[in-house]
């Protein structure tokens, strides 16, 4: 009954979405007020008609209600509550009912916050986001319906894939979601803003927000996923290049760009026509990034073709969405009228720079993506694109991106003073070399690969540039540090939150180049009692026990692990095998340490010897990497809760002026 | 959602513990990272992107096998090599040869890079000779709205 409920709520919202979808555009093309107004109660309607859906299949799954064809196939009794829940969202059918999910609520978000938004902006962005909807429902109810029932009922389900039985990875398609559909705002209001004729710096400053706000949720969900591969997989890798990694990391790519080419719309009026391009392509490729890892045609351009109804329908979807935003950018572009004038070396050029460099980044990741696709459905023959094609091709692009990263923002606006600023980073030219010399030195020259002292050093003039110019605005050592505190007090928080996420790109980039350069690693069969030494870390096996889990069966190796003779940690990784689906997972054991991390695995017996297969590890700077990453994520919080954010809000004031008056 | 068809494809195969297995290992560790480095470029061919040194699965511990026999031989890196695209064709290589066939994933990425800075450059030209654009004048609806929040402000 309530999984009828939910499907029905589902049509019921795809009526209102069709409402949603013309009735205010009509309205917007006419100047009447009525029919714009609609636009508020349709997408308030609209939330609560497919919140309820979601909420009628998150009960299937919470009551494990087998006679709904999505929860046997994809559940089981035994799970933990938590996996039941995210389990809603680990198919394909609940993940897409999820990303609707959002989407109404991000919609109806606008109607909550957007009182002061031009009537006729505001209705156009939220009909552009009802035909995302429209078409998002059509897919859902014709060719993935999640409440179709499944007549008799089996006992249990087959259970959810353990690899993904894991918190950091139930927590991770919601974030990359909340991401991608974020970045349907910036999409929506650039084709309400095409179809006005119209971007100004009311425009930006509306947007902007959402973006970053889509940023920061992608920015946590792809590092939750980098993360997850990084313990679960039992490797020490973080990063493969994998086609679905690519499919979220192209819409940072382009977003980045665009929360960049929107700061300078909001402050100097200029490069328009480009933003509006880039919000375009963010959500474009945020929809290829949801459908590339939905519809299985990463894994062959032969298993898309054997489910041709859901493929089709996507190949359309992507079409009319991409192909109808560009022709109409195509036409009305031109007509946007560009602002305030500037020259190449400017704070608005640094920011152009970074935008070709990302943007042409963003193309690369996609052409090697797509293009084993394309060689196979064009008889090309089969190609393999992995991790050394885009190591060799994307990592040189985002060098110059990072060397400008330093010089930018010292850069002054309209018109710069490139031999002045890196006169003023003449410390982190210099600091930056030092460092470089210094790490080809302690890893005894070419025994190390030739590029890690380049990364390195990189990493110190970011995180150096970017601290001159922190310490030039509060004038530190040159005015009473009181008065330097004081001014860093009054520094935007918009500002501090540029810092944090520029330094901890350093960090990254600082752990990302000693991981890969200096990994560690040591493979052997390890009987109860020995000991292995890694990196200056000996590990002593201690013991082997089973130990049961909720539905599985873990058995676990306990090291002793010392450091120059005293005792450093004990570790206890596991190697589980689940009951259903039976499969085993690893379950590596970390201990962060300031300069890395000391990981270790346990595998089988070893029949022959006796002893167990053990993969030990000391992978450097990694936690560098994650705390690099959580302060891009704390810097993107940080320039949401900026003044200007708050600031204008006349329901606001209106309501003081009662509170007076009363 | 990262790395599910990764996961859907592992539940068709038999997963046995992980990657490389101590015996397969050659004793002379000089060798050994070699064959490593160069299985990090091979594919195994029935995983969705991981690299033979990467893979549990039993296609990649075969080949795994295959180079290291190869390279305790006394076998060059690219002989090996040859061998193994020799039975598999290029599907193998993680990073594809250029050729005919891979021009467009080679060249791609310098040709956007080239045409982003001519569009840049064309951009500051046009600019440096155009007027700046004096904004629209604000429609009557604007004006009204305008004026209300400046009474609001009061």
């Amino acid at each position: 009954m309530i999984a009828e409920i939910g499907h029905f709520a589902l049509i019921l919202a795809l009526a209102v979405a069709l409402l949603q979808a013309t009735l205010p555009l009509i309205g917007a093309q006419r100047g009447d007020p009525v029919w714009m107004g609609l636009s508020g109660p349709t997408s308030v309607a609209q939330m609560v008609l497919v919140t309820v859906s979601f909420a009628a299949l998150t009960h299937a799954y919470v009551t494990s209600d087998f006679s709904v064809l999505n929860v046997a196939q994809n559940s089981h009794t035994d799970k933990p509550m938590l996996y039941k829940v995210a389990g809603v969202w680990g198919n394909h059918e609940g993940s897409l009912l999820l990303w609707i999910t959002i989407l109404a609520v991000f919609g109806c978000a606008v109607t909550a916050f957007g009182r002061n938004l031009p009537p006729g902006l505001k209705a156009r962005a939220l009909a552009v986001q009802a035909i995302i909807t429209v078409g998002f429902l059509l897919f859902i109810l014709f060719t993935s319906n999640p409440f179709e029932r499944l007549d008799p009922a089996p006992m249990n389900g087959n259970g959810l894939n353990p690899l993904l039985q894991d918190p950091g990875l139930a927590f991770h398609p919601p974030m990359l979601y909340l991401g991608y559909v974020g970045f349907s705002m910036a999409f929506s209001f650039a084709i309400a803003a095409l179809i006005e004729g119209r971007v100004d710096a009311a425009w930006a400053r509306w947007v902007r927000p959402w973006t970053l706000a889509a940023w920061v949720f992608l920015t946590g969900g792809i590092v939750l996923g980098s993360w997850w591969a990084y313990y679960e997989l039992g490797w020490g890798g973080w990063w493969y290049w994998d086609p679905v990694e690519n499919a979220s990391f192209m819409p940072w790519l382009a977003g980045t760009a665009l929360l960049h080419s929107a700061v300078v719309v909001e402050k100097r009026d200029a490069l328009k026509a480009w933003t509006i391009f880039l919000a375009i392509t963010a959500f474009g490729l945020s929809l290829l990034g949801t459908f590339l890892v939905r519809s299985g045609v990463i894994t062959s351009v032969h298993a898309f073709a054997s489910d041709p109804t859901r493929g089709v329908f996507i190949l359309a979807l992507l079409v009319v969405a991409i192909g109808g935003s560009f022709t109409l950018f195509a036409f009305r572009a031109p007509n946007l009228k560009t602002g305030g004038l500037f020259s190449p070396v400017s704070r608005e050029g640094a920011l152009l720079l970074n935008n070709v460099l990302m943007a042409t980044g963003a193309g690369t990741v996609l052409l090697g993506t797509l293009y084993p696709l394309f060689a196979d459905a064009l008889d090309l023959g089969k190609v393999s694109v992995g991790p050394p094609f885009f190591n060799s091709v994307f990592v040189p692009l985002m060098v110059p991106m990072v060397l400008a990263m330093a010089v930018g923002p010292l850069m002054s606006w309209k018109r710069g003073d490139l031999a002045g600023v890196l006169g003023r980073l003449k410390i982190a030219i210099g600091l930056s070399l030092v460092i470089t010399a210094a790490t080809w030195f302690l890893q005894g020259g070419s025994a190390g690969p030739w590029w890690a002292a380049g990364g390195m050093g990189l990493a110190a003039w970011l995180l150096l540039g970017t601290l001159v110019d922190l310490a030039e605005r509060v004038r530190l050592f040159k005015a009473p540090l009181s008065d330097s505190l004081a001014r860093a007090g009054r520094l935007p928080r918009s500002y501090w939150g540029m810092m944090l996420a520029h330094g901890g790109l350093a960090l990254f980039i600082a752990g990302a180049t000693a991981s890969s350069a200096w990994k560690v690693e040591a493979v052997q069969s390890q009987k109860i009692g020995e000991a292995i030494t890694v990196s200056g870390y000996t590990f002593t096996l201690k013991e082997v026990k089973d130990v049961p889990g909720a539905n599985y069966l873990a058995t676990e190796g306990i090291f002793e692990v010392t450091k120059d003779g005293k005792f450093f940690a004990e570790m206890r990784p596991a190697k589980r095998v689940y009951r259903q689906p039976p499969r085993p997972t690893t379950e590596a054991a970390i201990e962060g340490t300031f300069l890395g991390d000391v990981y270790a695995v346990i595998g089988d017996k070893d029949v022959v010897s006796g002893g167990y297969v053990t993969r030990l590890y000391f992978n450097p700077l990694v936690p560098w990497m994650w705390v690099g990453t959580l302060f891009m994520v704390l810097g993107g919080l940080t320039s949401l809760t900026d003044r200007r954010h708050r600031i204008g809000a006349p329901t606001r004031a209106r309501a003081v002026a009662q509170a007076a008056k009363a | 959602m990262r790395r599910f068809v990764l996961a859907a494809m592992l539940m068709v195969l038999s997963a046995p513990a992980i990657a490389v297995d101590p015996s397969e290992m050659l004793p002379d560790p000089k060798q050994e990272e070699r064959a490593q480095d160069l299985g990090k470029g091979l594919r195994c061919m029935v995983c969705q992107s991981e690299s033979i040194e990467d893979s549990n699965a039993d296609l990649a511990k075969d080949l795994r096998i295959i180079v290291r026999e190869r390279i305790a031989k006394g076998e060059t890196d690219d002989q090996v090599r040859k061998f193994v695209v020799d039975r598999y064709g290029d599907y193998v290589l993680l990073k594809p040869p250029f050729k005919a066939s891979t021009l467009i994933l080679w060249v791609g990425p310098f040709v956007l890079l080239l045409a982003g800075i001519v569009a840049v450059f064309g951009f500051y030209r046009r600019r440096g000779t155009a007027a700046p654009a004096q904004p629209a004048p604000l429609t009557p609806e604007e004006k009204r709205r305008l004026d209300a929040l400046l009474k609001d402000g009061q």
